[in-house]
Protein backbone atom coordinates (compact mmCIF):
# COMPACT_ATOMS: atom_id res chain seq x y z
CA UNK A 1 0.00 0.00 0.00
CA UNK A 2 1.23 3.53 -1.08
CA UNK A 3 1.27 5.95 2.09
CA UNK A 4 -1.11 8.70 1.79
CA UNK A 5 -1.21 11.70 2.79
CA UNK A 6 -4.31 14.04 3.68
CA UNK A 7 -4.69 17.17 2.27
CA UNK A 8 -7.43 19.36 3.39
CA UNK A 9 -9.72 20.68 0.05
CA UNK A 10 -8.35 24.03 -0.06
CA UNK A 11 -5.82 25.91 1.47
CA UNK A 12 -7.44 29.66 2.53
CA UNK A 13 -7.35 31.29 5.35
CA UNK A 14 -10.62 33.03 6.69
CA UNK A 15 -11.99 35.98 5.50
CA UNK A 16 -14.21 38.04 7.48
CA UNK A 17 -16.40 40.90 5.94
CA UNK A 18 -19.16 42.86 7.10
CA UNK A 19 -18.98 40.57 10.08
CA UNK A 20 -19.17 37.75 8.31
CA UNK A 21 -16.20 34.76 8.45
CA UNK A 22 -16.59 32.61 5.60
CA UNK A 23 -13.54 29.94 6.89
CA UNK A 24 -12.72 26.26 5.29
CA UNK A 25 -14.76 23.59 7.72
CA UNK A 26 -12.66 19.85 8.86
CA UNK A 27 -15.90 18.40 10.25
CA UNK A 28 -14.41 14.90 10.23
CA UNK A 29 -15.11 12.25 9.04
CA UNK A 30 -18.48 12.07 6.01
CA UNK A 31 -20.40 8.58 5.71
CA UNK A 32 -23.43 8.10 3.35
CA UNK A 33 -26.05 5.77 5.61
CA UNK A 34 -29.16 4.65 3.37
CA UNK A 35 -31.29 1.87 4.72
CA UNK A 36 -31.95 -1.08 3.17
CA UNK A 37 -35.95 -1.28 2.52
CA UNK A 38 -37.25 -2.44 5.85
CA UNK A 39 -34.07 -1.65 7.76
CA UNK A 40 -35.11 1.73 9.25
CA UNK A 41 -35.57 0.75 12.47
CA UNK A 42 -32.34 -0.91 13.14
CA UNK A 43 -30.53 1.88 11.64
CA UNK A 44 -32.16 3.77 14.46
CA UNK A 45 -31.23 1.50 16.89
CA UNK A 46 -27.09 1.68 15.81
CA UNK A 47 -27.19 5.41 15.86
CA UNK A 48 -29.03 5.26 19.38
CA UNK A 49 -25.98 5.14 21.70
CA UNK A 50 -24.34 8.14 19.46
CA UNK A 51 -27.59 10.04 20.29
CA UNK A 52 -29.15 10.26 17.39
CA UNK A 53 -32.10 8.89 14.85
CA UNK A 54 -32.70 9.16 11.49
CA UNK A 55 -33.06 12.19 10.52
CA UNK A 56 -36.32 13.75 8.82
CA UNK A 57 -36.23 15.49 5.71
CA UNK A 58 -34.84 18.72 5.67
CA UNK A 59 -33.55 18.24 9.69
CA UNK A 60 -29.90 17.67 11.02
CA UNK A 61 -29.41 15.53 14.42
CA UNK A 62 -26.71 17.13 16.48
CA UNK A 63 -25.19 15.28 19.61
CA UNK A 64 -21.72 16.63 20.70
CA UNK A 65 -19.40 15.95 18.04
CA UNK A 66 -21.49 14.14 16.08
CA UNK A 67 -24.32 14.79 13.66
CA UNK A 68 -26.75 13.23 11.21
CA UNK A 69 -27.72 15.41 8.39
CA UNK A 70 -31.05 14.42 5.64
CA UNK A 71 -29.54 14.19 2.23
CA UNK A 72 -31.93 12.70 -0.22
CA UNK A 73 -35.02 10.18 -0.09
CA UNK A 74 -33.79 7.55 2.33
CA UNK A 75 -30.41 8.70 2.91
CA UNK A 76 -28.34 10.65 5.56
CA UNK A 77 -24.72 11.50 6.15
CA UNK A 78 -23.44 10.52 9.50
CA UNK A 79 -20.74 12.88 10.36
CA UNK A 80 -18.09 13.27 13.18
CA UNK A 81 -18.07 10.00 14.33
CA UNK A 82 -17.10 5.94 12.85
CA UNK A 83 -19.84 3.93 11.51
CA UNK A 84 -21.49 2.06 14.06
CA UNK A 85 -20.37 -1.49 13.99
CA UNK A 86 -22.94 -3.48 12.46
CA UNK A 87 -24.43 -0.63 10.30
CA UNK A 88 -23.22 -2.36 6.99
CA UNK A 89 -25.92 -5.02 7.41
CA UNK A 90 -28.50 -2.61 7.99
CA UNK A 91 -27.65 -0.12 5.27
CA UNK A 92 -25.53 1.12 2.19
CA UNK A 93 -22.63 2.77 3.80
CA UNK A 94 -20.09 5.10 1.48
CA UNK A 95 -17.44 6.98 2.91
CA UNK A 96 -17.96 10.52 1.97
CA UNK A 97 -14.92 12.17 3.88
CA UNK A 98 -12.66 13.17 0.87
CA UNK A 99 -15.14 13.32 -1.41
CA UNK A 100 -16.94 16.66 0.22
CA UNK A 101 -15.55 20.04 1.11
CA UNK A 102 -16.64 22.04 3.86
CA UNK A 103 -17.26 25.50 4.57
CA UNK A 104 -18.42 27.74 7.60
CA UNK A 105 -20.09 30.48 7.40
CA UNK A 106 -20.31 32.55 11.05
CA UNK A 107 -22.16 35.31 11.95
CA UNK A 108 -25.71 36.94 12.25
CA UNK A 109 -25.90 38.25 8.64
CA UNK A 110 -24.65 34.74 7.43
CA UNK A 111 -28.01 33.91 5.26
CA UNK A 112 -27.39 36.89 3.80
CA UNK A 113 -24.65 35.88 1.76
CA UNK A 114 -26.60 32.54 0.86
CA UNK A 115 -29.78 34.66 -0.40
CA UNK A 116 -27.45 35.34 -3.28
CA UNK A 117 -26.09 31.79 -4.00
CA UNK A 118 -28.86 29.30 -2.49
CA UNK A 119 -32.94 29.47 -4.14
CA UNK A 120 -34.53 29.12 -0.94
CA UNK A 121 -35.77 30.78 2.01
CA UNK A 122 -32.60 30.52 4.76
CA UNK A 123 -34.27 33.07 6.95
CA UNK A 124 -33.92 32.15 11.00
CA UNK A 125 -37.70 32.07 11.39
CA UNK A 126 -37.98 29.26 8.11
CA UNK A 127 -34.88 27.99 8.26
CA UNK A 128 -33.81 27.60 12.20
CA UNK A 129 -30.85 25.39 13.77
CA UNK A 130 -31.19 21.89 13.29
CA UNK A 131 -32.76 23.02 9.60
CA UNK A 132 -30.33 20.99 6.37
CA UNK A 133 -31.21 21.13 3.03
CA UNK A 134 -30.59 19.74 -0.07
CA UNK A 135 -30.27 22.71 -3.28
CA UNK A 136 -28.02 24.74 -5.53
CA UNK A 137 -24.95 27.07 -4.18
CA UNK A 138 -24.93 28.70 -7.23
CA UNK A 139 -25.01 26.04 -9.99
CA UNK A 140 -23.06 23.52 -7.19
CA UNK A 141 -24.91 20.51 -5.61
CA UNK A 142 -25.29 21.53 -1.72
CA UNK A 143 -25.85 19.89 1.64
CA UNK A 144 -26.51 23.01 3.69
CA UNK A 145 -27.25 22.45 7.41
CA UNK A 146 -28.28 25.41 9.59
CA UNK A 147 -25.88 25.72 13.34
CA UNK A 148 -26.85 27.79 15.42
CA UNK A 149 -23.85 30.39 15.45
CA UNK A 150 -24.18 29.84 10.96
CA UNK A 151 -24.12 27.54 8.43
CA UNK A 152 -22.11 24.35 7.41
CA UNK A 153 -21.99 24.21 3.67
CA UNK A 154 -21.00 20.84 1.64
CA UNK A 155 -20.64 20.73 -1.64
CA UNK A 156 -18.08 18.47 -3.71
CA UNK A 157 -14.38 18.61 -3.19
CA UNK A 158 -14.03 19.11 -6.61
CA UNK A 159 -15.70 22.20 -6.91
CA UNK A 160 -14.20 23.18 -3.93
CA UNK A 161 -12.21 26.18 -5.22
CA UNK A 162 -15.25 27.48 -7.29
CA UNK A 163 -17.31 27.56 -3.87
CA UNK A 164 -14.94 29.27 -1.83
CA UNK A 165 -14.59 31.65 -5.02
CA UNK A 166 -18.18 32.24 -5.38
CA UNK A 167 -18.54 32.58 -1.47
CA UNK A 168 -15.74 35.13 -1.09
CA UNK A 169 -17.57 37.47 -3.84
CA UNK A 170 -20.52 37.41 -2.42
CA UNK A 171 -18.88 38.54 0.96
CA UNK A 172 -16.94 40.85 -1.00
CA UNK A 173 -20.34 42.50 -2.22
CA UNK A 174 -22.23 43.21 1.13
CA UNK A 175 -19.01 44.58 2.68
CA UNK A 176 -18.76 47.18 -0.40
CA UNK A 177 -22.79 47.85 -0.55
CA UNK A 178 -22.38 48.18 3.71
CA UNK A 179 -19.58 51.07 2.52
CA UNK A 180 -21.75 52.64 0.10
CA UNK A 181 -24.86 53.05 2.42
CA UNK A 182 -23.16 53.98 5.65
CA UNK B 1 -42.42 28.79 -11.88
CA UNK B 2 -42.20 26.77 -8.30
CA UNK B 3 -42.74 23.00 -7.32
CA UNK B 4 -43.78 21.60 -4.46
CA UNK B 5 -41.71 18.69 -3.76
CA UNK B 6 -43.72 16.45 -1.49
CA UNK B 7 -39.96 15.97 0.39
CA UNK B 8 -38.16 19.00 0.07
CA UNK B 9 -41.06 21.50 -0.01
CA UNK B 10 -41.66 24.84 -1.93
CA UNK B 11 -38.39 24.68 -4.74
CA UNK B 12 -37.69 27.28 -7.79
CA UNK B 13 -37.88 25.47 -11.38
CA UNK B 14 -33.89 25.79 -11.85
CA UNK B 15 -33.68 23.18 -9.08
CA UNK B 16 -35.47 20.35 -11.65
CA UNK B 17 -34.71 18.70 -14.85
CA UNK B 18 -37.93 17.96 -16.98
CA UNK B 19 -38.44 14.83 -18.81
CA UNK B 20 -41.68 14.65 -20.56
CA UNK B 21 -44.68 13.18 -20.39
CA UNK B 22 -45.69 10.63 -17.39
CA UNK B 23 -46.91 7.97 -20.25
CA UNK B 24 -43.08 7.17 -19.39
CA UNK B 25 -44.04 5.56 -16.40
CA UNK B 26 -46.19 3.00 -18.45
CA UNK B 27 -43.47 0.84 -19.88
CA UNK B 28 -45.14 -1.94 -21.85
CA UNK B 29 -43.71 -5.84 -21.39
CA UNK B 30 -40.99 -6.73 -23.42
CA UNK B 31 -43.14 -9.03 -25.79
CA UNK B 32 -45.69 -6.38 -26.42
CA UNK B 33 -47.46 -5.14 -30.28
CA UNK B 34 -45.12 -2.92 -31.63
CA UNK B 35 -47.98 -0.39 -32.06
CA UNK B 36 -47.69 -0.46 -28.08
CA UNK B 37 -43.96 0.29 -28.06
CA UNK B 38 -44.56 2.84 -30.96
CA UNK B 39 -47.58 4.63 -28.48
CA UNK B 40 -45.29 4.61 -25.85
CA UNK B 41 -41.83 5.83 -27.38
CA UNK B 42 -43.59 8.35 -29.93
CA UNK B 43 -47.09 9.61 -29.24
CA UNK B 44 -48.01 11.47 -27.05
CA UNK B 45 -51.44 13.97 -26.32
CA UNK B 46 -50.86 17.71 -26.65
CA UNK B 47 -53.91 18.61 -23.93
CA UNK B 48 -55.19 21.76 -23.65
CA UNK B 49 -55.61 21.77 -19.76
CA UNK B 50 -54.56 19.37 -17.47
CA UNK B 51 -52.04 17.00 -18.06
CA UNK B 52 -49.60 14.90 -16.49
CA UNK B 53 -45.74 14.88 -16.37
CA UNK B 54 -42.40 13.88 -14.86
CA UNK B 55 -40.10 16.25 -13.28
CA UNK B 56 -36.60 15.33 -11.42
CA UNK B 57 -35.36 16.93 -8.64
CA UNK B 58 -31.87 17.00 -9.43
CA UNK B 59 -30.69 19.95 -7.22
CA UNK B 60 -32.52 18.40 -4.03
CA UNK B 61 -33.65 14.73 -3.28
CA UNK B 62 -32.72 13.34 -6.37
CA UNK B 63 -36.50 11.76 -6.29
CA UNK B 64 -38.80 11.86 -9.60
CA UNK B 65 -42.11 13.62 -9.38
CA UNK B 66 -45.11 13.06 -10.70
CA UNK B 67 -46.61 16.77 -11.50
CA UNK B 68 -49.97 17.47 -12.68
CA UNK B 69 -50.66 20.83 -14.19
CA UNK B 70 -52.60 23.07 -15.76
CA UNK B 71 -51.51 24.07 -19.41
CA UNK B 72 -54.03 26.71 -19.59
CA UNK B 73 -53.71 28.36 -16.16
CA UNK B 74 -50.06 26.99 -15.45
CA UNK B 75 -51.47 26.20 -12.24
CA UNK B 76 -49.35 23.21 -10.42
CA UNK B 77 -52.36 21.13 -9.24
CA UNK B 78 -49.86 18.39 -7.84
CA UNK B 79 -46.73 16.87 -6.92
CA UNK B 80 -46.58 13.11 -6.24
CA UNK B 81 -43.16 11.59 -5.47
CA UNK B 82 -43.28 8.52 -8.40
CA UNK B 83 -42.05 6.33 -5.85
CA UNK B 84 -45.05 5.84 -3.51
CA UNK B 85 -47.56 7.23 -6.19
CA UNK B 86 -47.51 3.68 -7.64
CA UNK B 87 -48.29 2.16 -4.35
Amino acid sequence: MPELIAKPALDAAPVTLAGITLSVADPGRITFVAPFPGQEKAVAKLLKPLGLGFPAPNTALTKGEARIVWTVRGQAALIGVPVPEGMQAAAAVTDQTDGLAAFALRGARAAEVLARLVPIDLREAVFPPGSAARSGLNHMPLILVREEAGFLILTFRSMARTAWAELNEVLHHIEARDRLTN
Amino acid sequence: MRLNCPLCGSRDRREFYYRGAADYLDRPEPDAPPEAWDNYLHLRDNPMGVTKDLWYHDQGCTSWLLVTRNTLTHEILDVKLVAEAGE
